[in-house]
């Protein structure tokens, strides 16, 4: 694992090398396909600066759409236009689908079998956890707003306990909550 | 079969545009259309295609490929793929040409401010939905979601480590 030196030539992948690249990466990436972008652009490839890796991650984060997805999209078209990005995203989403179809087809065969159901409601236990954990470190990330976080649970009221559906619900909390923020921002 | 395809573009298209945070944030709409409005599955169906997503590499969006795939086939899963990949995709790649010029921009940063609560309160719904529906009351599950959740957040252990164990806890009959 190379570190890119700063009098190396500035990096100009091909199309090529931007699917085989989201190739790799979302075919590694069990439990989260993050990490392994951040090591492959910026560590191995070299094509981002750690800076320029956190600027682009903030922006897909921000954006609707799965946030690597995102992430394809930009470095796709940063070296490639249009083109890359195609590159970057069917790169990236090729291996998972036929992996995931595959995956459903075995469970449907196998499914008979006792200790299958066990494993995957095991699985579906720990699963649920993950986004239990991404919840309390989001809120934990903003726990001296005390305003954004009443919002979030008035928004989870709504949403998760009221089961309220969700494009009426943002449309109606975004407006209030960016209003808010605007009469804080310098 | 047709009326289905055009059933799932509807569905995933618009929470593409919608997703703000990530495709998790989208998690109790798709439960709401598959499970109730549409009825294509139970919700063990639903959680069942959602562990099988967990458990294979990629990113998270793949829990839609399956319900295409569950709905329609091979076809389903590769239509509901794309409705929810290109809305959003394109978006970003239009937004992100722009975003870097107002980098300094008042009303960028309030938007950019403003999202996060709404962000916080669709994963926290997620977060909720997913352990009631995989639950169904029982402790031993809970506390599995809760030792996961307590590690995955204190230490950097690989994700896949508890979701391997709790799959052999499962298959051997412990839950």
């Amino acid at each position: 694992m190379q570190q890119p030196s700063p009098e190396s030539p500035a990096p100009n992948p091909g199309l090529g090398a931007l699917f085989l690249a989201f190739f790799g990466i979302s075919i590694m990436g069990f439990g989260g396909v993050l990490p392994w972008a951040r090591w492959m652009v910026v560590e191995k490839r070299g094509w981002l600066t750690p800076k320029e890796f956190n600027e682009a991650l903030s922006l897909c984060q921000f954006l609707p759409g799965g946030n690597i997805v995102n992430f394809g999209v930009v470095i796709g078209s940063k070296y490639r236009g249009a083109l890359g990005s195609i590159a970057a995203v069917s790169g990236m989403l090729i291996g998972p689908f036929f992996v995931v179809i595959g995956l459903a087809s075995l469970y449907v065969e196998f499914k008979e079998i006792p200790g299958i159901g066990g494993m995957l409601t095991g699985v579906s236990a720990a699963a649920s956890g993950l986004v239990v954990a991404l919840t309390v470190k989001m809120a934990l990330a903003m726990r001296e707003e005390i305003v954004p976080l009443l919002f979030a649970v008035a928004g989870f009221v709504a949403v998760g306990v009221f089961r309220m559906p969700l494009i009426a619900s943002v449309l109606v909390m975004a407006p209030i909550t960016i209003l808010y923020a605007w009469r804080r921002v310098q | 079969m047709n009326s289905d395809l055009g059933k799932l573009i509807a569905m995933f298209a618009p929470l593409s545009l919608i997703s703000i945070g990530g495709i998790n944030s989208t998690f109790p709409e798709m439960h709401r259309l598959a499970v109730e409005v549409h009825q294509w599955m139970s919700d063990e169906e639903f959680v069942r295609l959602y562990a099988i997503s967990q458990a294979a590499p990629g990113p998270n969006l793949m829990v839609v490929t399956l319900i295409g795939w569950h709905v329609a086939g091979m076809l389903g899963g590769f239509v509901s793929m794309a409705a929810i990949v290109l809305p959003s995709a394109t978006m970003t790649y239009f937004i992100a040409r722009a975003w870097t010029r107002f980098r300094e921009a008042k009303w960028r940063k309030a938007v950019q401010a403003g999202m996060i609560p709404v962000t916080l309160a669709l994963v926290a719904s997620s977060a909720y939905i997913l352990v009631a529906t995989v639950s169904r009351g029982s402790v031993l599950l809970i506390l599995v979601t809760i030792a996961t959740a307590i590690l995955t957040t204190l230490t950097k252990v690989h994700p896949l480590l508890p979701l391997a164990a709790a799959g052999a806890l499962g298959y051997f009959g412990v839950l």
